[in-house]
């Protein structure tokens, strides 16, 4: 056990896992020596030489083109973007080959790689470092997507993500990388994909959030002493853990989301129809989101206005409270 | 049967080296009058990149990528052109904004995180800063498309970095360039980094300006701390693509004397030998000492050109500063020409909120300097 951010916890389990299998292969912009501009590969370089541990070109579609071709040979490659924004020169390669591949082939070739990302806003950087596009991947059928809340949360996904038969998309939210320190035990462990975690169970109404967004609504549970809420971080992005989802809401009958990415076509768009098809009779109050605006992230001194926050949250939940009043 | 079926060269041009030597008939003809202004110019953009930078580490301007030691490239290469020649900056072309007339007040609100910064005055032909590498080449190649459609005498002119030749879009826009002979002039600061990765790691060839060989179209290496090799170098591209014989790269071969960024520390991968082995051909002091040998100036002119400059920063400063902050609902006007009634109803939601939110924008600004996540972002 150790007192651990969430950089470092991913560090953790990558020298882990890179102990454990020697075909496992980093590749990136600025991973080796530099340890990627976050420090998450820090280190890396230096314990298990270049050739494990790869300067990239600066070309995202090098990166994750190369990384295909390794993991169809048998080679783990676990590729950085450095940033969510330099992702989409990447995006042909991921949509058009790596979640398609298995299917192509019939199940001859197959692509287990891991994509690892920094992702989000809330650390007033310039344009194309606040973004929010998980939804491109969640939407493309054969990729799975993963988004840590934690250190702990990080580690034990990660080391699940490594361990996949397929391409994993690990985004990792930038505003909590080095905010929240937990207790992180030495040793390697794994945390299921695919299953949302209840973090606080209730019985008043399911508050579902994911990546940088737990920290916040655990504080809303905090500060809401007069509401009984159920905390869900759904983790895994893609594929959605349906059934603790529908679990939750047809004990409470209210649900509010949280999303940072923009509103139309976000998470909770999905998760709102999922809902209506399988608990809608359950729901006391029309659900509500609480999301970014369908526009682009604001630079530094606006950000604040764009993102979510404890009060627009707590707000949303006031709401849920009154609408299911008045409908009883 | 097996020969040659092709041979190539790549040019190189330098005109004042780095010990101040230069032969007479190689200096391109430019009037006492326009090196002083190219000179202050320099001086200027020097005296902005050094305010930007403390600006920064005192918590008045967020990320911040510096300039310093590529002042002949961006001015050397700007001055070659025309007012309607349109430029796409990548986020390093502080200088060639100022020469463009963007004044340093609009960059440094941009740089403190205020989009209006980029909102650039309609007769000033330069796109906004691009940020993802390598992404605005074929921007430009297709300007230069449009101007040869249209019949304008125009050329279009990229900038970008070493690293940026590694993109795909960098080919693309290569390759559009040649097979539509496109009035389109390329030229790559190479500072010889990007981030941490050296020049050598980048790519496998000698030099970049080969590439524009397997394109069809002329590349050459210039000295890009040498004022006179980038402008001379410009000169002859703008008059090749006005004349309608195409496009060409031009290699500036220089050097990044500052870190990446405000948030990156390039002790952790280069020395700092070889930092000063580069500050000893700072780009400035080269054409400082020509001037001052051709009496173009003098130590007095020299003076008071710096402290005009510090004293315009200075002024730059306290304009971008005392602007009437934007609203934020700004943020709903430039998706579409018109609202739609969607970002509508957003933007009312917005209005709501904002009230709570003005309240709390100060702990906010704390709770992300207790993340600690801004001094570790190393990047642009
Ligand atoms: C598509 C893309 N990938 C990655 C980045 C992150 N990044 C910003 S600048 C930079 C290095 C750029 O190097 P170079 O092109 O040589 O320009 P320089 O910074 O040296 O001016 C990187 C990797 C980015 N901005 N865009
Ligand atoms: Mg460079």
């Amino acid at each position: 056990m150790s007192n651990m951010n969430m950089v470092e916890a991913l560090n953790d389990a990558l020298r882990l896992e890179m102990k454990r299998d020697k075909n496992i292969v980093l590749i990136g912009e600025d991973v080796g020596e530099e340890g990627g501009v976050f420090r998450v590969t820090d280190g890396l370089a230096k314990e298990f030489g270049n050739e494990r541990v790869m300067d990239s070109p600066l070309a995202e579609s090098g990166i994750v083109g190369t990384s295909i071709g390794m993991a169809v040979v048998g080679l783990k490659p676990i590729c950085e973007i450095q940033f969510e924004g330099f992702i989409f020169p990447a995006i042909d390669q991921l949509v058009s080959h790596a979640s398609r591949i298995r299917n192509r082939s019939r199940g001859r070739f197959s692509v287990p790689m891991v994509v690892r990302c920094p992702i989000g806003g809330g650390i007033k950087a310039l344009e194309h470092h606040s973004d929010s596009p998980e939804s491109y991947f969640v939407h493309t059928p054969g990729l799975k997507v993963v988004m840590p809340s934690g250190p702990y949360d990080a580690k034990g996904l990660l080391t699940s993500a490594i361990r996949d038969p397929d391409t994993v998309i690990f985004f990792e939210p930038k505003k909590i990388y080095r905010a929240i320190k937990e207790e992180v035990p030495s040793e390697s462990y794994a945390i299921p994909l695919g299953k949302a975690h209840v973090i606080k169970e209730g019985k008043d109404v399911t508050l579902i959030a994911y990546g940088a967004w737990v920290k916040t609504a655990k504080e809303v549970v905090e500060q809401m002493k007069n509401v009984d809420i159920e905390l869900i971080d759904l983790r895994t992005l893609s594929p959605l853990d349906t059934e603790t989802i529908i679990d939750s809401v047809q004990k409470t009958g209210k649900c509010v989301i949280v999303q940072e990415s923009p509103r139309t076509l976000g998470l909770a768009s999905e998760i709102i129809a999922r809902i209506n098809e399988k608990a809608f009779y359950s729901l006391e109050a029309p659900i509500e989101r609480v999301t970014g605006f369908d526009t682009i992230v604001p630079l530094r001194l606006h950000e604040e206005y764009y993102l979510p926050s404890v009060e627009k949250i707590s707000n949303a939940i006031e709401k849920v409270m009154k609408n299911a009043k008045g409908l009883s | 049967m097996r020969k040659i079926i092709a041979n190539f060269e790549v040019p190189y041009l330098q005109i004042l080296n780095e010990n101040g030597k230069f032969d007479e008939k190689d200096l391109p003809k430019i009037s006492e009058e326009n090196l002083k202004k190219m000179y202050e110019f320099m001086i200027l953009t020097r005296v902005f990149d050094d305010k930007a930078w403390k600006l920064q580490r005192q918590g008045r301007l967020g990320t911040y990528a510096q300039m310093k030691g590529q002042e002949a490239c961006q001015i050397g290469s700007a001055f070659a052109l025309e007012k309607n020649d349109l430029i796409f900056p990548a986020f390093r072309e502080n200088g060639i904004f100022m020469i463009k007339g963007v004044l340093p007040e609009m960059l440094f609100r941009y740089w403190a995180g205020d989009e209006r910064g980029m909102q650039i005055p309609s007769k000033i032909n330069i796109f906004p800063i691009s940020i993802t590498v390598g992404s605005h080449l074929p921007h430009a190649v297709g300007a230069a498309m449009a101007f040869k459609y249209l019949e304008q005498k125009n050329v279009s002119v990229v900038y970008f970095g070493d690293g940026a030749t590694s993109e795909g879009d960098f080919h693309e826009a290569m390759n559009f360039a040649g097979v539509y002979k496109s009035p389109c002039i390329f030229i790559c600061e190479n500072n010889q980094w990007a981030i941490s990765v050296p020049v050598k790691e980048q790519t496998a060839s000698q030099t970049i300006a080969q590439k524009a060989i397997a394109y069809g179209f002329p590349g050459i290496q210039v000295d890009g701390n040498d004022l006179f090799s980038v402008y001379k170098a410009t000169s002859e591209a703008v008059a090749r693509a006005r004349k309608g014989e195409g496009p060409t790269l031009i290699e500036c071969f220089t050097y990044r004397i500052g870190d990446h960024t405000t948030s990156d520390d390039s002790k952790r991968y280069r020395s700092e030998n070889e930092v000063r082995e580069w500050e000893k051909k700072d780009p400035i002091i080269r054409f400082e000492n020509y001037l001052l040998q051709k009496k173009i100036i003098n130590p007095a002119l020299i003076g008071k050109i710096k402290s005009e400059s510090e004293a315009q920063i200075e002024r730059a400063v306290s304009l971008a500063e005392s602007a009437k902050p934007q609203s934020p609902t700004e943020m709903f006007n430039y998706l579409y020409q018109d609202l739609t009634s969607n970002l509508k109803e957003q933007m009312e939601q917005s209005k709501r909120e904002n009230k709570v939110i003005t309240k709390n924008v100060g702990a906010s600004e704390r709770a992300v300097e207790n993340a600690g996540v801004v001094g570790e972002l190393e990047e642009a």
